[in-house]
């Protein structure tokens, strides 16, 4: 129920403040989402993406030292 | 696809699990709050990678399972009627009211459609200006600001015939409420990434200081699981109790500004029944005063929704965490999916569905 998914924003159509919308691309489908929450976003970003609406731009740079994070404990505890 | 393989991979699941063996020096008994967290865990078996003594207790974040039985009740009188066109969520259409689902107040000819997004239901609207049309608003704070923003887009567009039937939860109360039971043995949590993307996690500071407790903001793919499990078990060996954030790709401090913003000015905070929990205090989101005519019980006066009705399903309990879906004399039994007894079973984020879609051979909890 709380699933939200990235996908990639490609492109920004419309401007009224409720009703700015994208074109966002999942793993194989392409849908019309609703931008109003992350006014941020532009094309190129990803974006999570619940019940039609937009509720995060995907920060990189965190998402990198995230990643960075799970590698680190690998090596100091591997077996 | 990016954002999400990356955090699928098996063999660094396994390097994190090994982690965590290595810090563990006591048992542990951990919750995550979210249905979503419960269906990703039973499914790639971390709670089976877990080091012997370190529990997961699931906890009450499916929305659809704890809607009170009679508020769907309400649902189908109002979807019954000749004149309403009635709209939900595709995963609230087979969980049981009192006496029956929505998807069979369907079959015996209510107009009943399935949307993915609230604001579906206001074209729906659009185009059938001779009918009512009703949205089931349930959810999380996670769904809440779509709900509020289908408000918002009604009122400017001048949408008459519609309405929403509100039965929107919040998390941080029912958390103050299980910890509150003394039965409940939970020690830390994972807090749900996708609520929190919304409200951020300041709501959650207070809690972890007063029930000295720690929790984590997690995200919902096997490898956010066991950072934030690692992070949780971290702070228990360290004697800590804070709030951090693991899923800080998405999860800011004070959460989404403008989302929080239409939430505030749409809805107001009230009092919601739990199904199988019962009452808890300003744990529920109803219209605020300035949008109240918007609320279906309104324009429906006559449809009351009425009490949970006993029955010897342990859900509540489930719910609760404390207990799980194998100690269920009935689980797997008289109660399936296919006949589901209780909501923790028909919505497939409950955790009985879950037990039952991943776990059916491993009744016995296992080594
Ligand atoms: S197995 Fe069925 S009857 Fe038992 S607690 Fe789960 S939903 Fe209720």
């Amino acid at each position: 129920m709380c699933l939200a998914v990235p996908g990639e924003l490609l492109e920004v159509i419309g401007d009224g403040p409720l009703t700015r919308e994208g074109r966002v691309a999942f793993a194989g489908v392409m849908r019309r989402v609703n931008l109003a929450y992350v006014p941020e976003a532009s094309p190129g970003d990803y974006v999570l993406v619940h019940a039609g609406f937009a509720i995060a731009v995907i920060d990189e740079a965190e998402a990198h030292r995230t990643l960075a994070l799970l590698d680190e404990i690998g090596p100091e505890t591997g077996r | 696809m990016k954002h999400l393989d990356e955090y699928r991979d098996p063999a660094a699941a396994r390097r994190y699990a090994d982690g965590i063996a290595a810090i563990v020096t006591r048992p542990w008994t951990i919750m995550e709050i979210c249905g979503g967290q419960t269906h990703s865990i039973v499914r790639h078996g971390i709670d089976h990678m877990l080091p012997e003594g370190v529990t997961l207790l699931h906890g009450p974040g499916c929305p659809v399972c704890v809607t009170p039985p009679g508020m769907i009740d309400a649902a189908i009188a109002i979807a019954s009627r000749p004149d309403v066109i009635f709209c939900s969520f595709g995963d609230m259409l087979r969980v049981p009211g009192n006496d029956r689902s929505l998807l069979a107040a369907k079959a015996r000819g209510a107009d009943v459609r399935m949307v993915y997004s609230p604001l579906d239901a206001v074209q729906i609207a659009q185009d059938n200006p001779g009918r009512e049309v009703v949205f089931f608003a349930i959810g999380f704070e996670t769904t809440a600001p779509a709900t509020a923003m289908t408000v918002l887009q009604a009122e400017s567009r001048g949408v008459a015939n519609f309405s929403l039937l509100v039965s929107h939860v919040l998390v941080p109360p029912a958390m103050d409420a299980l910890l509150g039971d003394p039965a409940n043995g939970v020690q830390g949590f994972l807090a749900a990434g996708h609520v929190c993307t919304i409200t951020g996690y300041r709501d959650y500071e207070p809690i972890a200081r007063r029930y000295s407790i720690p929790i984590v903001v997690t995200g919902f793919e096997p490898l956010d699981l066991l950072q934030g499990l690692y992070m949780v078990i971290r702070q228990l060996e360290e004697g800590r109790c804070e709030v951090e954030n693991q899923y800080n790709r998405s999860v800011r401090p004070d959460g989404n500004p403008a989302a929080r913003e239409a939430m505030e000015r749409v809805f107001a905070v009230q009092g919601q029944d739990w199904r199988g929990m019962g009452r808890i205090e300003a744990s529920g989101l109803g219209l605020s005063e300035r949008y109240v005519t918007f609320d279906a019980l309104r324009r429906f006066p006559m449809i009351v929704p009425g009490p949970e009705r006993a029955s010897d399903c342990i859900s509540g309990e489930i719910l609760r965490g404390v207990r799980k879906p194998c100690d269920c004399p009935a689980f797997a039994r008289g109660c399936t999916p296919g006949h589901p007894l209780g909501a923790t079973m028909v919505s497939s984020e409950g955790a009985c569905a879950a037990y039952y879609r991943y776990r059916r051979t491993a009744l016995e909890p296992t080594a």
